[in-house]
């Protein structure tokens, strides 16, 4: 079991667009609000009104400067889950089972009832996508909404995941790249999608879109002018034949 | 053996019903479906909260706090019955009482002050969304002492946008998100229009278009921005007058639309000596003349088939002259004062970037004409077979408006707006309904003080010149205790929340009963000073009598200001109650859309506490309130669902658009439905009337829009909306100022009023950097909204508070060089007023003079049911008390607020600051407030929320 | 990474009964009789249990560690169980003949040294095949548990067992040759360890956001305010400073003071000289797995 399918008939995950995120924590909240009356163990948290508040969650924005040698200093708001790797290490370290990826669409689930909570999985996985929950004591993970993308219990327009759903800047994408003509396929294509940490030799599945070329202040463009100004024309001069256009 | 599906069930259960009502978690108001599943008990509880996809609003989408709106709901903070006071003011120690009791007691305290002397009640109110139910309700106290937060907040966004041109940014407009080329975005982190901003912007990317952020600080919107302008705070006038003059010089403007919609044509009297200097010319009737191209006369601007001249001068009589307005404009922008070179050094912008962005503005207005097939017709009658629009959107926001000098940066972003004639063309400004709404179609602000009876109108309102200023027969006393409209910010149209508290502990100009506050933090986040004004609310007389006698305050929450309450009257949370979003206030509605919404109670209380409003018209009862009592003395109204049902402003007009007439099948005006509610319920909790299509662009001039206003109640008859580049209420007061006309302002303030109330859009440097010694004091420091935080509201939420737990001050890193310090050392941070220790975080991404940190994360200790020494209390800080509500003395005797001299706008970001390296000691911020009292009591620290439904 | 106490007691503790099954099982010459067979039992396969009994203090729940012996296929954890329990349980075998019979059956005991040290390979490995953590992702890793491992177990044995010579040389001379070994191997590996960073795979905060073709990137804030799981337990980061004292007393405790020990056992009352040994030597190692996770340093870390 906690070995990895040999391959997958759907391979579901997420496309982040980080020239868009804004980094507004809604897609994080959301998914606690979704996840923490629903699939397995709550997400609990500990210490909540006191001194050192924390608790699990499955997603978490991280907040990067990125200096360039010769532009101004800016902001890159990066959001980050599991990412549902091919070659998921958290995977085949986990010795009971909890920890699997599901054949029919590579999704990377724990089961929390066999979980003994040994942290090992969160040691292998390269990107902290696992938090041990701190009242349970079972790992918890993005579940990429399973209990959302095949529910028919809600909508169908609704079997998206719940940070997909709610992300007010529509920075986050779900969708199957197995094939080659889905969204995620498609845009993870033409912006130039890339692997977290491809040396880690993951495999991961989300895709990360790259921030767009930024304008720089010393690039100039020189103004159109409506009109050539004549000789001795005064300030103003233009102007009427301006409105003499208008007639 | 289980295969993989099998092994977890995707198809669980989710929830019992959903119940669509409106968020607030802050005022964005986006309409959510609320899911509810039974408890082990049996009983309803909230299983999750996500957006309602059919929403004019957020179309489903939700942001971090509308998605914790769980924890807010069952938040531990949360008051639980009726208290008063039983220790020291400040202190925070309460007895419960019951509702009778309550209301008694304030009722005991109004009562005598309606029969004697009204104003001695101030009624100030937060960011509730029910102004039209509590400005109804202080007029009819007569009290004149009437305001809510919009003075502090953004009335120079406002004010600015109204007189300019009868709209204004986010309330009252919305870019063009489907149609606009270029995108620019001054001084926004986050703003109101939370979730629409962010759909916009992503609208904007998927569309490729480039979207320029102006703002000291990179990040949020900005860091997203494809170019980032980092300016120097307080210098965007200047900025975008630079831009004006580039396009000016280039000829780059929309010749066409300043004709027909502006009054740069109107001629201006010319005649230094006179009394009229700079007034507009006008015939008998009052109408403004223009110069008509064709017979070369003036005639009235609005006569049949003139041809108005942009340029010119006209003689008069007595050797007195007249030029159009643009005349004047263009003099005044064509000026080297405003050459991208010479702004540079005080912007912080490169005139490079300048140069290039205004050649950017002027290619995508020009150039990428949007062209729209369909015919309209505009007021005068003329038809025009297409909607031609210039694809240039701006957006602005409190980095523009906290300034002392935002009113006229305003209106310089609007007056570039206005010569490329974006405003509510197709790409550019569009307007929301029921906005077109210009100062002739708002009310002027109503003063009055009579015992026992009601003010003749609305307190807040559009001053129209010197005239209507309300002050005491000497013509210099407010009589508002905050002194909006008077000489000190004599168009302050939301009034001066900030000041109350100051001037009423100072007595000036006079002193107050009773103090009635509902929603607003204002002994912490919300004030300037924050250290003062508690000291101001705890201060005695020589009799041993707080100087501020009685304080009646209504809150949903154990927060600081509760602390300092006599009586508190608490308050649902937004789940459990009915609200109206309502037209007559600020409703819902998008550019293509009238829409208003309500809230209901999809939870019940499980506490003793009444919907706030409910409380007020049952206060207003026993008052005897006109509006709110029957001929035989009985309340008027049950409760706020029957106001929002029954009550009508005029004949068929109501505080609901939707469903009206007794059937429910009239949109606007109509009958009262007693089955209103219920049909909005139905429908999602909101209603929606979309725009006739003729009517969507243009609809300052737009003849379609104005009959279909007229329709949908919200005008009784066609508005005229003339664009006001040159605004002539301001060269009344000037003026005034100068000795010409009256009334006479104070000696003190002439000066002022000659620099700032420039008719034509202008820049002057804010007040605080002008009157210190800017070398003690060499950088800029400023708050940001974090887009996971509302306020204060926010700590009490076990999610929330996890993200935004403390504060750093993030500090550039230059400075951080110059003074030694790195990330986690401790600063003092150091203002003309005061001086505070904080934590540091070096930053790049910034403006090389301008420090900043998140608001209102500092908590005081004991408030919001968290433990003494929270993060919030121990690390997390409040700028607030290193701003001061009152400017440095000048010498002349007279306490200047830290405002706006125009509108009274509190300016926050005027704060200049020095930076020292403070030892970390304890890592403790400074200062520490003594801990409030907690009289909701300790909570559970362990939080496994929806445990009973997960196996 | 974190240091969670009971897997460092885990480790040292299961290391040096293993290491004593070991040499039991290879044939270490030991004291006769049932008493003495059943307290070598006891001291070798109760440190080993004890270890593995503290190892799932740590876990989340207990309760359920017998599922981890279920992905042998797939888990170094899991191995570790099932191959620590079959060696056990050979090693229960072996020790009830030698009790009884005062037999001690070669091939079992073969047997039972090849599990023992299986077991700690497989130990070893649980940190080994971690890519994330540089630190650990290195062949020397096996080495230096095997070697602690047969150190410690040898320590032991000639402190429990009546050895005096061991391949022609006395036997505290072989433990201190073992020792050296041990440390040598360690030395090695601290050496690596202080150089690699993450030159390994090469990841950096640039590979690890995939915005390093942008500049220099560098965390500006941190997804929440607070500490939480992954800063906790994957972030932890010690001093310089106090790694090299923590080293100091790990080189002092588990290699000098015992190899001193061992130079006295040459000489006089050597069972009590090897006590000494011994314990020096564990606390030794307690520093030295101390230090093995607290200067780890996780992937996690270049997001924090
Ligand atoms: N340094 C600095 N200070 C600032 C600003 C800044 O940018 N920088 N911004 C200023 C601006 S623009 C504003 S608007 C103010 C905001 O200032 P406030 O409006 O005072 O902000 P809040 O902290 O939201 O306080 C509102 C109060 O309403 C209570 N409340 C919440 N929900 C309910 C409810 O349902 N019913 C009732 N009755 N009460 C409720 C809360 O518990 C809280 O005590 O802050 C101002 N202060
Ligand atoms: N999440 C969240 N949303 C909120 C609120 C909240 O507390 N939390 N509060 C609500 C309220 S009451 C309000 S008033 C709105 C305010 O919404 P915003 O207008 O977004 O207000 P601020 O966060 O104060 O942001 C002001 C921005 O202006 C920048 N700035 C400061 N000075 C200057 C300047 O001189 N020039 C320029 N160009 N930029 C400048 C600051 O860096 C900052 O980015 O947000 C509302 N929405
Ligand atoms: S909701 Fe979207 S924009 Fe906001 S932080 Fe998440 S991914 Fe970024
Ligand atoms: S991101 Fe981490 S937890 Fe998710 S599959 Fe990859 S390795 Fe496993
Ligand atoms: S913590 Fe749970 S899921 Fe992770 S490896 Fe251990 S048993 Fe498997
Ligand atoms: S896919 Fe679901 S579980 Fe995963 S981060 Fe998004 S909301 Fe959370
Ligand atoms: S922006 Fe967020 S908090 Fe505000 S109303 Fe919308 S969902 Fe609620
Ligand atoms: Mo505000």
């Amino acid at each position: 079991m906690t070995l990895l399918p040999a391959q997958t008939n759907k391979k579901l995950g997420l496309v982040i667009d980080l020239d868009v995120c804004v980094g507004c924590h809604a897609c994080v909240v959301n998914c606690k609000e979704w996840n923490t009356g629903g699939y397995g163990a709550p997400l609990g948290d500990v210490d909540a009104y006191g001194d050192n508040p924390s608790g699990a969650w499955l997603n978490r924005i991280h907040t990067f400067e990125v200096t360039p040698d010769d532009a101004p200093a800016q902001i890159v708001h990066f959001p980050k889950s599991c990412l549902h790797c091919e070659d998921a290490p958290c995977v085949t370290v986990c010795p009971t089972g909890a920890s699997y990826k599901r054949s029919e669409d590579g999704i990377v689930l724990v089961d929390e009832s066999m979980c003994i909570g040994c942290s090992l999985c969160a040691w292998a996985c390269p990107y902290g996508a696992r938090e041990m929950d701190p009242v349970e004591n079972v790992m918890k993970k993005c579940t990429l909404c399973v209990d959302r993308i095949y529910n028919d219990n809600i909508p169908e327009i609704d079997r998206t995941p719940a940070c997909v759903r709610t992300c007010p800047a529509n920075a986050r994408h779900f969708g199957d790249f197995a094939d080659p003509n889905s969204n995620v396929s498609t845009m993870t294509r033409e912006r130039g999608g890339y692997d977290l940490m491809p040396e880690m030799g993951t495999k991961p599945v989300n895709q990360y879109l790259p921030p767009r070329k930024k304008s720089r202040p010393e690039e100039t463009t020189e103004i159109a002018p409506a009109f050539v100004p004549k000789a001795g024309e005064g300030l103003l001069g233009w102007l009427d034949r301006a409105l003499e256009k208008l007639g | 053996m289980t295969t993989d599906s099998q092994r977890v069930n995707t198809s669980p259960h989710v929830s019992d019903e959903i119940r669509k009502t409106t968020c607030y978690m802050c005022a964005c108001r986006c309409g959510i479906n609320v899911h509810l599943r039974n408890d082990a008990d049996g009983k309803p509880k909230i299983r999750y909260i996500e957006g309602n996809r059919d929403h004019p609003i957020n179309k489903g989408v939700l942001c971090a706090k509308g998605s914790a709106g769980i924890m807010q709901h069952y938040s531990p903070a949360r008051l639980k019955s009726p208290m008063k006071r039983i220790g020291e003011r400040g202190e925070g120690k309460f007895e419960e009482i019951s509702w009778d009791e309550a209301l008694e007691l304030a009722t005991s305290w109004l009562k005598p002050i309606r029969e004697k002397n009204p104003k001695k009640l101030a009624f100030f109110t937060g960011r509730d969304q029910s102004q039209s139910l509590t400005g109804w309700w202080a007029q009819n106290f007569g009290t004149p002492n009437f305001a809510a937060h919009g003075g502090f907040c953004s009335v120079n966004m406002a004010a600015g946008g109204i007189y300019t041109f009868g709209g204004a940014f986010w309330e009252f407009g919305a870019p063009d998100w489907g149609k606009t080329e270029l995108f620019m975005i001054f001084g926004v982190a986050e703003d109101h229009d939370s979730n629409p901003i962010k759909l916009g912007l992503s609208k904007l990317k998927s569309r490729g278009k480039k979207i320029i952020g102006v703002n000291p600080v990179r990040t949020g919107y900005n860091a997203i921005a494809d170019e980032w302008v980092g300016i120097t705070p307080g210098t965007d006038g200047l900025f975008v007058l630079s831009i004006v003059h580039e396009l000016l010089k280039a000829g780059r403007i929309d010749v066409d639309y300043l004709i027909r919609y502006t009054n740069a044509p109107w001629l201006v009297i010319d005649d230094p000596d006179a009394k009229d200097h700079g007034l507009f010319l006008r015939d008998k009737d009052g109408n403004a003349q223009v110069l008509d191209r064709k017979t070369g006369k003036t005639v009235a601007y609005n006569a049949k088939g003139v041809k108005p001249d942009l340029q010119g001068e006209v003689n008069l009589k007595n050797g007195r002259k007249a030029v159009p307005s643009f005349t004047l404009l263009a003099n005044k922008y064509l000026d080297d004062r405003y050459t991208p070179e010479n702004v540079a050094e005080e912007t912080g912008v490169p005139a490079s970037q300048t140069r290039r962005i205004a050649a950017e503005i002027a290619h995508a207005a020009f150039e990428k004409e949007v062209i729209i097939d369909q015919p309209w017709t505009d007021m005068k009658g003329e038809r025009h077979e297409k909607m031609i629009g210039r694809p240039v959107a701006f957006h602005a926001m409190r980095g523009i408006s906290a300034h002392s000098n935002g009113f006229q940066t305003c209106r310089s972003i609007h007056l570039l707006q206005i010569l490329i004639g974006s405003i509510d063309s197709p790409g550019g400004f569009r307007f929301k309904p029921p906005y077109p709404r210009p100062v002739s179609a708002q009310p002027a602000p109503h003063g009055g003080n009579i015992p026992n009876t009601p003010l003749k109108g609305p307190q807040l309102g559009f001053m129209r010149g010197p005239e209507g200023l309300l002050l005491e027969e000497d013509g210099v006393t407010p009589q508002r205790i905050d002194k909006a409209f008077s000489w000190d910010a004599p168009m302050s149209s939301h009034g001066l929340m900030h000041m109350v508290i100051a001037n009423a502990h100072a007595r000036d100009p006079y002193g107050i009963d009773v103090l009635f506050m509902y929603m607003a933090n204002m002994s912490w986040n919300s004030s300037m000073n924050s250290s003062g004004v508690m000291k101001m609310l705890t201060d005695k007389d020589e009799n041993g009598e707080y100087i501020i006698p009685k304080l009646i305050y209504s809150d949903a929450y154990s927060s600081e200001m509760v602390a300092f309450a006599d009586l508190i009257l608490p308050d649902t949370t937004y789940l459990e109650r009915h609200d109206a979003i309502s037209a007559l206030d600020r409703p819902i509605s998008e550019p293509e859309a009238l829409c208003d919404a309500i809230r209901w109670p999809v939870i019940e209380p499980d506490r003793d506490v009444r919907g706030f409003q409910s409380v007020l018209l049952d206060l207003g009862a026993r008052l005897g309130l006109p509006a709110m009592t029957n001929e035989d003395g009985t309340p008027k109204f049950k409760d706020y669902a029957d106001y929002i049902q029954n009550h009508e402003r005029k004949p068929g007009v109501g505080p609901l658009l939707g469903w009206r007439g007794k059937d429910g099948s009239k949109t606007g005006r109509g009958e009262p439905n007693p089955n209103q509610i219920d049909t909005y319920i139905k429908n999602g909790g909101f209603s929606e009337t979309h725009v006739p299509a003729e009517a969507l662009y243009f609809k300052h001039a737009n003849a379609a829009w104005q009959n279909w206003a007229i329709e949908m109640g919200l005008q009784d008859a066609p508005v005229e909306n003339v664009f006001q580049l040159y605004l002539e209420p301001m060269r009344k007061f000037q003026l005034c100022a100068e000795g010409k006309a009256e009334p006479q302002p104070p000696e003190t303030h002439r000066e002022r009023i000659l620099n700032c109330f420039d008719p034509l859009p202008s820049w002057y440097p804010p007040f605080e950097g002008a009157s210190i010694d800017l070398s003690q004091f060499p950088y800029h420091a400023l708050t940001q909204r974090p887009a996971a935080m509302y306020h204060s509201w926010g700590s009490q939420n076990a999610w929330l508070r996890q993200i935004h737990g403390h504060n750093p001050m993030f500090i550039p890193g230059e400075i951080c060089d110059e003074v030694g310090l790195k990330d986690d050392d401790w600063a003092y941070i150091i203002s003309h007023h005061g001086k505070i220790k904080v934590p540091v975080k070096r930053m790049n991404a910034v403006n090389g003079k301008t420090l900043w940190t998140w608001n209102a994360i500092g908590k005081r200790k004991g408030a919001w049911a968290l433990s003494a020494k929270a993060p919030e209390t121990e690390k997390g800080f409040l700028l607030n008390h290193i701003i001061n509500e009152l400017l440095p003395p000048k010498g002349d005797g007279h306490r200047w607020s830290n405002s706006d001299p125009i509108t009274g706008q509190a300016a926050w970001f005027d704060l200049r600051v020095r930076v020292e390296k403070a030892p970390a000691e304890d890592e403790v911020s400074q200062p520490q407030v003594d801990a409030q009292n907690n009289p909701v009591g300790t909570p559970d620290q362990t939080v496994e929320y929806g445990k009973e439904w997960t196996k | 990474m974190h240091p969670a106490i009971s897997v460092i007691f885990f480790t040292v503790t299961s290391g040096a009964g293993f290491g004593l099954m070991t040499m039991i099982g290879l044939g270490f010459p030991m004291h006769n009789g049932i008493v003495a067979a059943f307290l070598s039992y006891l001291l070798g396969g109760g440190l080993a249990v004890a270890g593995l009994l503290s190892s799932t203090f740590h876990l989340g729940h207990p309760e359920r560690a017998w599922r981890a012996l279920s992905q042998w296929r797939s888990s170094w954890l899991s191995r570790e169980g099932v191959i620590a329990i079959i060696t056990l349980l050979l090693f229960a075998v072996y020790a009830l003949i030698w009790m009884f019979t005062g037999q001690r059956i070669a091939p079992l005991g073969w047997a039972v040294a090849a599990g023992s040290l299986l077991t700690v390979y497989a130990t070893s490995m649980i940190y080994a095949q971690l890519k994330t953590v540089p630190n650990w992702h290195s062949k020397l890793t096996p080495f230096c548990y095997l070697a602690f491992s047969i150190a410690s177990g040898l320590l032991l044995a000639g402190m429990i067992g009546k050895a005096t010579l061991i391949l022609g040389l006395p036997t505290p001379t072989i433990i201190v040759i073992a020792l050296g070994i041990a440390w040598i191997i360690k030395s090695v590996w601290w050496r690596r360890a202080d150089t690699i960073g993450f030159s390994q795979t090469g990841s950096n905060t640039g590979t690890a956001t995939g915005l390093g073709h942008l500049g220099k990137v560098r965390l500006l804030e941190k997804p929440h305010s607070g500490e939480n799981y992954l800063t906790h337990e994957m972030v932890h980061q010690i001093g310089r400073k106090h790694a090299l004292k923590l080293r100091a007393i790990a080189y002092i405790l588990g290699g000098i003071i015992p190899v001193i020990m061992c130079t006295f056992a040459l000489f006089i009352t050597p069972v009590f000289f090897l006590l000494i040994a011994a314990i020096s030597m564990i606390i030794g190692l307690f520093a030295e797995r101390w230090l093995f996770f607290a200067e780890a340093k996780h992937a996690v870390s270049l997001y924090y």
